[in-house]
Formats: structure tokens, C-alpha cells, sequence
């Protein structure tokens, strides 16, 4: 089988969880981890006669995400009712939208790991309500808790153009990175606020011929990890069949898998897709959506610089390293924390290192995000330019970090406060230099020789000096006078 | 006195499924005793008033006159029983119907038989029936009906009442159990042209609720007693000849007598033409039963309501539960509309449906620039024999073909009483008239009980 050779395709279904505070058509609370059935009323648990009313909040966050994702928005749009039982869904109908979606028509662009980029098509993305969960109880009975009803969550489904497990999961990441961005989900994965649905198949080509494998649909997969595994796991398992069984792509014999975390293999759940039939028709219930230019206009006005192109920029304007800009825009937070403090005149390589060094461990550890930590942009600002001119020493700066974090105190008191300035007078350290030279011969000579340890003992020496003022002399100044005694 | 008549003479006609005894006394008292002390009461203080068993309430059962909703319990007040509530009404019970609101002659009550106070041998109509039924009989001052295909009107018109179906959006329908949702509104039966027009007072009006209900910025809701009694001038009159032939000789005559009324008045009779008119039922039971099926899946057992003994797994606590408690032409209607609404059906049905719906109502739209009103029969006959349609669902269907337009265009109609026939059955006439225009509509109807003594017969319970 060395003449086989396949390529992967897959494309997407990705629900997000918006974060209105609200449900999507009443006034429940959107909350994780309440008791049971204490999130919900008449409206979101489908009692006789309610009448739903749309959540606005949720239709501009849909929008928002729409305009991230480059999509066509649509000006009029509709509620459709989607028909199936199910125990966690109370109405038997879910209102999501059917032929007239928010938002089509886009793509996303996706970070690869060899620094290019490659866009993958949004197909479209509409809004829903979310039904219950399911509580599979001990006996020969199973619970029902209503609280998620009617969360309002953006389903996206993209073209079947990744090619590759790592593609997938970079997209996911990337959909998360933009939501949190805009503010318009959480995007957390512990509390199911994205989930995501790969149909995978394979295209073969053996023996001068193509062949296309059944898609695969793996269900429900909420996190970064369970997804790419289980990509990787169907492209395996699906080379595999078809080496076993030559079956190839039909119409309708499209699959659904689940994925066991466990075991890490994905599992059969209906073998034909059957034919669901959903029965929509737009919900009577609700009026359609006009979103007028005005509106539009509004809503346009509060997208942000997306996290690739802030990437972008801070590698191309500032010079910072492929890794070191991804590290400050993984997070919005900290990427406007970077970009204020830049702007605040703290020279970007140095603002970079003091954030990424120290700045976000300490936030981490507190377990809240930069800006919360305490010290304003002016003041990190400034403590950058403390390192640039010499006043004290990466190290040092790195204690004051945390002192300024500790006391709320300015950098500069800090600095005089802990003894951390550097001794940067050239005169002082002179007579200190000669001393360390007199008492170190051995050293002094292995320099001077210019052979195999001269390095090493060049280093000693600095170290020596460092070592006698504490760690406060400019190692700059120490370096460039040991030059000068040394040749 | 209301609760002890209702005590004499409902086991007679059975127009209630509840009768709210404790609290309607412990409200009448109350408001009594404001009365008393000089404080200010609502706009119907004390008036005894009974509520369609499909609007919610928060005390009491809500049926539908459902089997699968027997025992329910709505854990809210639908909009209108707020209202009522709020404008100092005595809610005094809950009326039968037509199992949530399906059929004209109230015949499909799962719960309770309900006759025809001028002859209990007869219909009350329906699905509204039990509202009708407890005008007529004198067993409340007022009820509330919902009117998804005539449903108001043609109770009204079979008790000899007077029965008015608002346009869309004018009544908010949040708490009104769903039939048609489109085609769903709730309305007054009274039995005087003013009645109506006080009940719409209360009952009127834009609800947040209700995305469906229309903003006051847009169509206000007028004061609809204010100038009730002031005659319109130069009244337009719509007549359509070609509609009568298919109603009984005694309607037609009835209402050709009703129009002789008008002309002294100032009326002027003008002729217009309803082109899609015939269609009107096929569209309304595909689009009424579409909707329905829908609004009818959650009951299902697994929530609220009936739920089988017998089901073994989930899926069966679905088909076994409603098996058991949903009655025939509840099924026979949930089945339509799941076959209409079906893959590769919905074009030719549902889609279709709406087209001809939009016909319609462009016919009503034009007809309207040529006329105030258009008035027609409510129904094709009088009040029919207890048993004579059940076995024959299309010619129960068809009966509906008067008021079914007014629904499928969203538009007010009313039914007064115009006469009776040779059997002593009241007859109804119907006045339809443009959206949002029923302070006219209830001005052009007074305009005719001012002339009339029908409103005034009452049939003789004892």
C-alpha cells in the first residue's frame, strides 16, 4: 500500500455560548453551576401559552462576531422553529434560524505553524437558543435541568477546507481568541461555552485513482485537545477502513461518531444519517429583524483590531518575535495593557519582556488578568525605560515588578528603597575592578593568554564585581572597563 | 347571585369547566367594601366576567378542555386576566371549548358537554362555545373568547350574543394557550355592542410580552366607548352577493333585513368582490394546522400534564401520553399540519398557503377602498343539532367559511344579532372592517342595536 496516498478535509460546526446576562427570548439569568432548575421561567420552560421576545443584546453580539468573521450580514433575517423531541427540550421546537441566517458568506483567517496564514471560509452563522441538559441519574430513571434553555449561542459552520488536525484545532483557537476579543463569549471551555462538531472524510488516491472516504460527524467535542485527537484519530481510523472495506463516499451513508475521552477513540452512533427531518417554518411568534444601516453602523463601530492583525503588528512595528506576539495577544487584555504601556513611551522589547517574564506569572498566580494586577501602563511604562537607561538592570527589574505589585508603590522609590539602582559611575567601579583583578590573577591571565578559557574567565571576573556591589554595578560599565584594563 | 344562577342552571348547559367560587366572592368583597370606603374601583368593578379555559390564570386549572392539561396548573396570569384583574373584574370561571380551540361546536371538549341555551339540544358553536353559552344563559356579564377562525363569531352569532375578534397584534395574546399563533386573538363576548367596547378598553393595547402585539406609536388603541354612539356618516357599505348562496334562506333574509336597516341611516350599499374568498379554508387548514402542530409537541408527558402509565422509555412517555389524552380532531389536525409542514410537502402546502393568505388579504385591502365594511353571514346556518357534524370533519370545516378571512388578513370582525330563524335560533351578522379600525367597526354595529330589539332576547332558562 506505498502508493496510497490521501488528503484530509474537514469542516466545522462551532457553537458558542454569547455572554448576555440574559436568556435568548426571556429574562433568565444566564448562569453556570446554579441548582438546578432555579435559572428558569414560564417562557424558557415552555409552558402553555408564553410567548418568547428576542434578546437584542444577543442579535448584536451575533453581529459582531458576523463582522469579525467577514461576513455578509444579513439586512433582514428571521426566527425559524426546528421541530424534534427531546426531554431537554421543553417546546419539542428550538427557535434557530434556517434559510435566512444573520451572517454567510465570510471566512476566518488561521495561524500555521510554519508563520503563514490561510483563510477558511465561513459558510454561515446564525443564532439559536440552547436546550437542557439530560441528568442520567443512578436507577431506571434520567433528570432534566433547564437553566442552559434558552442560552443564546452562535452556530458557525465553515467550508470543509482545513486539510489537517493541527489546521482544525488552529481555527478553534483562533474563533476563541476572536470572540473573547469582541467580549461577546467567554469562550470558556470548562463551562461548555464552545463545542465543536468535525465532519471529516478522507480523499485517497491509489493506483492513479481517487477515492473519497464516508464524512464522518464526531459529536459534541468541548475541548482544544478532544478535537484535534479526535481528527487525528478518524483520519487513522478511516485509512484504515478503507483499506479493509473499500467504502467509499455515498449519498447518505454519512456517519455520526462520539468521542471517548478515555479511551481516546471515536465510537459509532448512527450509522446512516438518518433522515431527520426538522420540519421548519418561521416561528409566528416572533416579528423578523430588520437591521437597518444605522444600526448596523453602530454595531460595526465597536469591532476591535482582531488578535492576527494585532499579532501582526506587533511583530512588524515593534520587532517582537512571532512567539512573543502571540504570547501578548492570546489575550485582549494584555495586548491593550502592552499597546498602553508602549504608547506610555516603555520601549516595546522591553515592556514585552517585563510582561511576559514577569508581569503575566504574577497574574496568573493571583489568577486575574494584567490589568487588574495593579501597576498602570505609565508605571510599567516607566520601568522599562528605567532598564533602557541604565538605572537598573533587567533583574532588578524584575523584583521592583513585584514590589510595585506587593506595595503599589512607584518604580523609582522602589528602585532607591531596595538598593537596586545600579552603580553606573565608571570612577567607583574603577577602583572596585582593580581590586577584583588584583585579587585573581589566575583569571586575569587566562584573558590575557586569549585562549580556550578566556571566555569563561572574562565572565568570572564580571561575576566578581557584581558579586562585591550586590548586584547593583551596570554590567555595561563593568564590561567595558574590564575591556579596557584587559585589552 | 351570578354564582348562584351558575349553580342552577350550568349542570343545564355546562358552559364552565371551573367555577372560581371562594375567590370570586373574596374579590367581590373586596371591591365592595373599596366601594364602600369611597376608594376608586376599575372600569368593570365587580363585574362578573368568564375567561376561555385556554387563557392562563394563576389560580385554578387551565385545561384547553384538554385531557392532557386536566390537571394543569399555569403558574401565571395570561395578559388579559391581568387586565381584567386590574380593571376590578370578578373572574368567575373558566368556559368550555373546543379541545384547545379546534372545531366549531365546542362538541370536542375532552372534558365537558356544552348545549345551546335557546335549545340544549343544539350547538353552542364554537370553539369559544362555553364563553357563548354563559352570555347567553346569563351566567357571567361578559366572557372572554380567542378567535383563530371564527371562533368568537360564530358562538356569538349560534347564543345570539354579541361577539368581536380584534385585529392581530390589537389584543396581546401572551398566556392565551396557542392554536394558530398567526391567526390567534383574543376578543370580548358580551352582549351588547357597548359591553364590547368596555371590555376592549381593558383588554386592548401594546403587552412587551407579546413581540406580536402591534406598539401604540403605531396604531393607537382609541377610547372605544367615547364615541360609540355617534353614527359614522356617509357609511360605506361592502356587500357581496355572490357569498350568499351558500348560506340557509333564513340567514340571507335576516340579513337582508339587517341592511334595510342601515340605508335609512345614510348607508349606501356597494357591491364588492372577495376574488380568492373560495380559498380561504383550504389555506387556513393548512397554515391553523401547521402552526398547531408545532404549538401542540410540548405536550408531551415529560413536563407537565398527563403522562402515560404505560410507557416503558422515553419515547413512548411521548406517543403513549398523547395517545391516550389527546382527542380525535386534535390528532386529526396535528397530523395535517406535520404532513404540510413535511420535507418535500412544504412547498405545496405551507408555502402555497401563504400566497393565497396574502391574496386575501389584498382582496380585503382593496375592497376597503371602496367601503367602511364589508358585512356577510357569520356562519352559513343557525345553530345545528348536538351530533349532526361530528362524523363529517369537512362539512364541519366548511362552516367556518364566513370568518375564516378575516383571520387569514389579520382584519376585526363582529357578530351581532340580527334575527332568529324558524326555530327559534338566533342569527348572527358579521362585520368586517380594515386593521386596527375597531372603533369604527363597534360604532357601525351599534349603529344598527340602536334600531334592533335582537340583543335584548334572552332565552328562557328559568
Amino acid at each position: 500500500m506505498s502508493d496510497l496516498q490521501y488528503k484530509v478535509v474537514v469542516g466545522l460546526e462551532i457553537h458558542v455560548q454569547l455572554c448576555t446576562k440574559s436568556k435568548m427570548f426571556c429574562g433568565c439569568a444566564v448562569e453556570f453551576g446554579a441548582e438546578p432548575n432555579s435559572r428558569v421561567c414560564p417562557v424558557c420552560l415552555g409552558m402553555p401559552g408564553v410567548l418568547p421576545v428576542m434578546n437584542r443584546l444577543a442579535v448584536e453580539y451575533a453581529i459582531l462576531a458576523g463582522l469579525a468573521l467577514n461576513c455578509r450580514i444579513a439586512r433582514r433575517t428571521k426566527w425559524d422553529r426546528k421541530s424534534y423531541y427531546y426531554p431537554d427540550l421543553p417546546k419539542n421546537y428550538q427557535i434557530s434560524q434556517y434559510d435566512l441566517p444573520l451572517s454567510a458568506e465570510g471566512y476566518i483567517e488561521i495561524p500555521l505553524d510554519d508563520g503563514r496564514t490561510k483563510k477558511i471560509r465561513i459558510t454561515r452563522a446564525h443564532l439559536e437558543e440552547d436546550a437542557g441538559k439530560n441528568l442520567h441519574a443512578e436507577g431506571n430513571y434520567s433528570q432534566v435541568d433547564l437553566n442552559r434553555t434558552g442560552t443564546p449561542l452562535l452556530e458557525i459552520v465553515t467550508e470543509p477546507d482545513m486539510s489537517s488536525a493541527a489546521e482544525v484545532r488552529a481555527l478553534a483557537v483562533e474563533l476563541q481568541r476572536i470572540v473573547r476579543y469582541l467580549g461577546v463569549s467567554e469562550a470558556d471551555m470548562q463551562k461548555g461555552h464552545m463545542r465543536f462538531e468535525p465532519n471529516v472524510n478522507l480523499i485517497i488516491t491509489r493506483g492513479g485513482r481517487q477515492y473519497k472516504t464516508p464524512i464522518v460527524e464526531v459529536k459534541n467535542l468541548n475541548s482544544f485537545r478532544s478535537l484535534e485527537r479526535s481528527v487525528e484519530y478518524e483520519i487513522g481510523r478511516q485509512i484504515d477502513e478503507f483499506l479493509e472495506t473499500g467504502r467509499t463516499l455515498e449519498i447518505g451513508n454519512k456517519s455520526t461518531r462520539g468521542w471517548d475521552d478515555v479511551r481516546e477513540i471515536t465510537v459509532l452512533q448512527r450509522e446512516k444519517e438518518e433522515a431527520h427531518d426538522y420540519r421548519y417554518f418561521p416561528d409566528p411568534d416572533l416579528v423578523p429583524v430588520e437591521v437597518d444601516e444605522a444600526w448596523l453602523a453602530e454595531i460595526q463601530s465597536r469591532l476591535c483590531e482582531l488578535p492576527l492583525a494585532r499579532q501582526r503588528r506587533f511583530a512588524e512595528e515593534y520587532g517582537l518575535s512571532a512567539y512573543d506576539a502571540g504570547v501578548l495577544t492570546a489575550e485582549r487584555e494584555t495586548a491593550d495593557f502592552f499597546d498602553q504601556a508602549v504608547r506610555a513611551g516603555g520601549e516595546p522589547k522591553r515592556v514585552c519582556n517585563l510582561l511576559t517574564q514577569v508581569g503575566m506569572k504574577l497574574a496568573n498566580e493571583k489568577g486575574g488578568g494584567i490589568a487588574r494586577l495593579g501597576p498602570s501602563t505609565q508605571a510599567v511604562a516607566e520601568l522599562a525605560k528605567m532598564i533602557d537607561d541604565g538605572t537598573v538592570n533587567a533583574t532588578a527589574a524584575g523584583t521592583i515588578f513585584a514590589e510595585m505589585v506587593a506595595t503599589g508603590k512607584n518604580p523609582a522609590a522602589l528602585a532607591d528603597e531596595l538598593n537596586l539602582v545600579q552603580k553606573s559611575d565608571a570612577g567607583e567601579l574603577e577602583a572596585m575592578v582593580d581590586e577584583v583583578l588584583a585579587a585573581n590573577a589566575e583569571a586575569v591571565a587566562d584573558v590575557r593568554s586569549g585562549g580556550k578559557k578566556a571566555g569563561k574567565a572574562r565572565g568570572f571576573l564580571l561575576g566578581q564585581v557584581m558579586q562585591r556591589t550586590k548586584g547593583q554595578a551596570n554590567p555595561k560599565v563593568v564590561s567595558e572597563i574590564l575591556g579596557k584594563k584587559l585589552g | 347571585m351570578v354564582l348562584e344562577r351558575i349553580g342552577r342552571i350550568d349542570t343545564m348547559v355546562g358552559a364552565y369547566i371551573s367555577v372560581f367560587e371562594e375567590q370570586a366572592l373574596a374579590r367581590a368583597a373586596e371591591i365592595d367594601g373599596r366601594i364602600a370606603a369611597g376608594l376608586p374601583v376599575g372600569a368593570l368593578a365587580g363585574a362578573p366576567v368568564a375567561v376561555k379555559d385556554n387563557m392562563c390564570t394563576a389560580f385554578g386549572a387551565t385545561t384547553c378542555a384538554s385531557r392532557i392539561l386536566k390537571n394543569f396548573q399555569a403558574p401565571y396570569d395570561a395578559t388579559v386576566v391581568g387586565r381584567l384583574s386590574a380593571a376590578d373584574a370578578v373572574i368567575v370561571g373558566k368556559t368550555n371549548m373546543d379541545e384547545f380551540a379546534m372545531g366549531s361546536s365546542t362538541e370536542n371538549s375532552g372534558l365537558r358537554r356544552t348545549v345551546n341555551p335557546w335549545d340544549t339540544g343544539r350547538v353552542p358553536g364554537g370553539s369559544s362555545g362555553g364563553s357563548a353559552a354563559a352570555v347567553a344563559a346569563g351566567l357571567c356579564a361578559a366572557a372572554l373568547g380567542s378567535d383563530t377562525g371564527g371562533s368568537i363569531r360564530q358562538p356569538a352569532a349560534f347564543c345570539g350574543v354579541v361577539g368581536l375578534k380584534p385585529t392581530y397584534g390589537r389584543v396581546s395574546r401572551y398566556g392565551l394557550v396557542a392554536y394558530g399563533s398567526s391567526l390567534d386573538q383574543i376578543g370580548p363576548l358580551t352582549r351588547t355592542v357597548e359591553d364590547a367596547a368596555l371590555l376592549m378598553n381593558v383588554i386592548a393595547g401594546h403587552d412587551p410580552s407579546d413581540s406580536t402585539s402591534v406598539c401604540e406609536s403605531m396604531a393607537p388603541v382609541s377610547d372605544y366607548l367615547a364615541d360609540l354612539d355617534r353614527p359614522v356618516e356617509g357609511l360605506r357599505i361592502g356587500v357581496v352577493s355572490s357569498l350568499n348562496a351558500g348560506a340557509d334562506p333564513a340567514v340571507v333574509k335576516a340579513l337582508d333585513e339587517a341592511l334595510a336597516v342601515y340605508r335609512p341611516l345614510g348607508a349606501e350599499l356597494i357591491e364588492v368582490e372577495l376574488p380568492h374568498f373560495d380559498y380561504a379554508i383550504a389555506a387556513y387548514y393548512v397554515i391553523a394546522t401547521a402552526e398547531a402542530s408545532s404549538n401542540l409537541a410540548r405536550y408531551d408527558g415529560v413536563h407537565y400534564g398527563h403522562r402515560s402509565k404505560q410507557a416503558e422509555d422515553y419515547v413512548a412517555v411521548y406517543s403513549k401520553s398523547r395517545a391516550e389524552a389527546l382527542g380525535q380532531e386534535v390528532k386529526r389536525r396535528i397530523m395535517l399540519g406535520t404532513y404540510a409542514l413535511s420535507s418535500g410537502y412544504y412547498d405545496a402546502y405551507y408555502l402555497k398557503a401563504l400566497k393565497v393568505r396574502n391574496l386575501i388579504r389584498t382582496d380585503l385591502v382593496s375592497a376597503f377602498e371602496r367601503c367602511d365594511c364589508i358585512i356577510m353571514p357569520v356562519a352559513p346556518t343557525t345553530a345545528f343539532n348536538i351530533g349532526e357534524k361530528t362524523d363529517d370533519p369537512l362539512q364541519m370545516y366548511l362552516s367556518d367559511i364566513y370568518t375564516i378571512s378575516a383571520n387569514l388578513a389579520g382584519i376585526p370582525g363582529i357578530s351581532i344579532p340580527c334575527g332568529f330563524d324558524g326555530r327559534g335560533m338566533p342569527i348572527g351578522m358579521q362585520i368586517l372592517s380594515p386593521a386596527f379600525s375597531e372603533d369604527r367597526l363597534l360604532r357601525i354595529a351599534r349603529m344598527y342595536e340602536r334600531q334592533t330589539q335582537w340583543h335584548q332576547r334572552r332565552p328562557d332558562m328559568g
